[in-house]
């Protein structure tokens, strides 16, 4: 017997993702359809024949009219149109038994397009809780296509889902007469279905809190304040751990090599190289782990929409939020959530304003240089005063953010109202096994696109800073004499306004691939050797002596915009498919470091003298 | 009355979706969403600034829309 293939298609929240879950377990694979930026998710399974069952999980969507790309990708996909997708075999549309009215409707719409099909009628436990009748038989002679009773997270229903593909066979729906879509459903749903409530209660009792106009945001805030208290105090051991492993690990190479290139390249650009993405990786599991729960509970929705008119005075959309706030762990998940938002001018500035949310690469050059220059004392009696500089330069970022926005909405040309219509999903009990794949699959994604990136910088950088070698009789740092060097020293005209010594401007070129290489590598300029700990700490003192406070000032406010980020600019490529799109990034990105470094070195020095 | 107006909790049914042109892409997926005639409707809950976005009933779901989308559709008050 030949392999199968099988395609699900469903509105978004008929747990469409959980069957497919529970369908594959871990086989799965996640790219893009060829040429746009819509997720391509497949797996596959043996069936009890022994034959091997391929499951395309596609975008979930409201209808095949086709106003998005998801929607194009989901119709053509059906038909067969897309290259480099066979036709599937068997359609299966996934319904939630708690949404029929709803769902029932797109059912309608993929049946008309004649291809073999099942309806996998989910989420039936939740359905009975409510005391929803459904009754199958009437339902299936109705549609005129095979119903399966499936339970998202539980494996009998989709054994059953299985089972039923597997051994008898799906054949093309008859054609019937074309009626309107709306007076099926109701037709359907009153032989079908009983239902005593058309909402869940607990629904609407948990809305009346979460949703209330004065309880709402102050929930929201805290919830918020809960998340980021645990990305950045619970990360802290990982964290430590996992830089520990690394510097082992480049000193076992140091110790076990001869000295000379190859130890120089496997030490510093290999592993130390890994080792600074590699640590932020808790962060961000973290970071991921609340984002799914809330995602999977239902929270996010109710989330913008607590905050969609605040965002649309900036000219954002509430469903901004979720990308944005992923932004504060690191800028390319950021950007890779921002799929959710249909509306593509939307998209656009949601991206373009993702890097200047302070992600954790900033900290350390934060930690730095406001360790060096700014006295720590407390203030009203209980903040300390380092803490709120931070604060203050965490709210430049997202104040710079709402104001681009805010002009490129100005900017527009094409100045329709851009539409909410965002579904309010049931609230649920976020399940385990999902959530673990989720988190599997967006770690995977987040470390696979990096890692090249950081790769092929590091390698580029250590070459820059390492060639042409300083000579026996150097009295510079060895630096000084590289090609990084003389770029270094080329530049300094260009970043002398601003306050920057030629030191800063060496550091600026290792600090593109990652922020928060910066920080070695002045350690490197000035000649510190050690751990990242240590650096920093003889940094501190050297800078502290060496800088003017303006210079350190000017460095900060650049740092709240400079998009020293490849790893990010690449994202941007990958999700926009546009050079044009980076450029203007970038541009508009260095031009506001410069200038709000330009006005901080300034004014600093007109006060200091 | 438009949906925008509706009062919060109060039944009512759909009349019609106002079309805002010839090749209304945001009317025809309120209809697919279910915002067609004779359908039951209720506004459950507004948005804590500017009673802004409005969250509807519409069927056995809830859409969140703004006041622009809302005002395209024209409900008359009363149980279906």
């Amino acid at each position: 017997m030949s392999g199968l293939i099988i395609a699900l298609v469903g509105n978004p929240n008929c747990g469409k993702t959980a069957l497919f879950n529970q369908l594959t377990g871990s086989r799965q694979k996640v790219a893009n359809f060829a040429g746009v930026t819509v997720e391509r998710k497949e797996g596959s399974f043996t069936a009890p024949s022994g034959r091997t069952v391929q499951v395309l999980d596609l975008p979930g969507t409201y209808s095949l009219d086709a106003l998005g790309p998801d929607e194009v990708i989901t119709r053509d996909v059906c038909l067969g149109k897309v290259a480099g997708v066979a036709l599937p075999d068997v359609i299966v549309c996934v319904a939630d038994a708690t949404n029929l009215r709803l769902h029932l409707r797109f059912v309608l719409e993929i049946r008309r397009l004649g291809r073999p099909m099942v309806l996998a009628l989910n989420m039936m436990d939740a359905a009975a809780k409510r005391g929803i009748k459904i009754d199958r038989e009437a339902l299936e002679a109705k549609l005129g296509i095979p119903v399966i009773e499936t339970v998202a997270v539980m494996t009998k229903g989709a054994r059953a889902l299985i089972e039923h593909i597997d051994t008898q066979g799906v054949e093309a729906p008859k054609a019937t007469e074309e009626k309107d879509p709306h007076v099926e459903v109701r037709e359907i749903l009153s032989a079908a279905v009983v239902m005593p409530r058309f909402t869940a209660k607990i629904d609407d009792q948990l809305d009346g809190i979460l949703l209330n106009p004065w309880l709402g945001i102050p929930i929201l805030l805290v919830i918020m304040f809960v998340m980021f208290q645990a990305v950045f105090a619970w990360s802290g051991p990982l964290m430590d751990g996992i830089e520990g492993v690394f510097g082992w690990a480049a000193e076992a190479v140091r110790g076990y090599l001869p000295e000379g290139l190859l130890q120089s390249f496997i030490a510093d650009a290999l592993i130390s190289g890994v080792g600074s993405v590699l640590v932020f990786l808790p962060q961000i599991i973290i970071l991921f782990a609340f984002i799914l729960v809330l995602e999977e509970s239902g929270y996010l929705p109710r989330a913008a929409f607590l905050l969609d008119t605040l965002m649309g005075a900036a000219g954002l959309t509430g469903r901004a939020f979720i990308p944005l706030l992923s932004s504060f762990a690191c800028a390319i998940p950021g950007v890779m959530a921002t799929r959710s938002i249909h509306d593509i001018r939307d998209r656009l500035t949601t991206i373009m304003i993702a890097p200047l949310m302070t992600c954790s690469a900033r900290w350390p050059v934060y930690i730095l240089l406001v360790g060096a220059f700014v006295p720590e004392r407390t203030v009203w009696g209980f903040a300390s005063f380092r803490g709120l500089i931070m604060l203050a330069l965490v709210f430049a970022g997202i104040f710079s953010a709402m104001i681009v926005s805010w002009v490129m909405k100005l900017i527009r040309r094409d100045k329709t109202d851009s539409v909410l219509m965002m579904e309010l999903p049931s609230y649920r009990l976020p399940n385990l096994r999902n959530l673990g794949l989720g988190l599997w699959e967006r770690a995977g994604i987040f470390m696979r696109r990096i890692t090249g990136v950081i790769f092929a910088a590091n390698t580029l950088i250590w070459v820059l800073a390492t060639f042409p070698r300083a000579p026996a009789n150097a009295t510079l740092p060895e630096i000084d004499y590289s090609f990084a060097g003389m770029i270094g020293h080329a530049m300094e005209p260009l970043f002398r306004p601003i306050g920057f010594g030629w030191e800063i401007c060496i550091a600026l070129i290792p600090g593109m691939a990652a922020r928060e290489v910066a920080v070695s590598a002045l350690g490197t300029v000035y000649a510190i050797g050690g751990s990242e700990d240590a650096v920093a700490n003889q940094l501190s003192g050297v800078i502290a002596s060496q800088w003017s406070l303006a210079t350190a000032l000017s460095l900060l406010a650049w740092y709240v915009f400079a998009p020293q980020c490849l790893s990010t600019l690449a994202v941007i490529k990958r999700e926009t498919n546009s050079w044009r799109f980076v450029g203007l990034t970038t541009a508009y990105l260095f031009a506001l470091a410069y200038l709000a470094a330009f006005a901080t070195y300034t004014v600093t020095k007109m006060i200091t003298g | 009355m438009k949906l925008s107006e509706l009062p919060l909790h109060r039944p009512a049914v759909v009349t019609e979706v106002i079309d805002s042109g010839p090749d209304d892409r945001v009317g025809r997926r309120l209809r697919e969403l279910g915002f067609v005639t004779d359908e039951p409707v209720k506004v459950v809950a507004r948005g804590p600034l500017f009673g802004e976005p409005i969250l509807i009933q519409i069927g056995f779901t809830r859409f969140a829309l703004r006041r622009a989308e809302a005002a395209r559709v024209l409900v008359q008050q009363g149980q279906a």
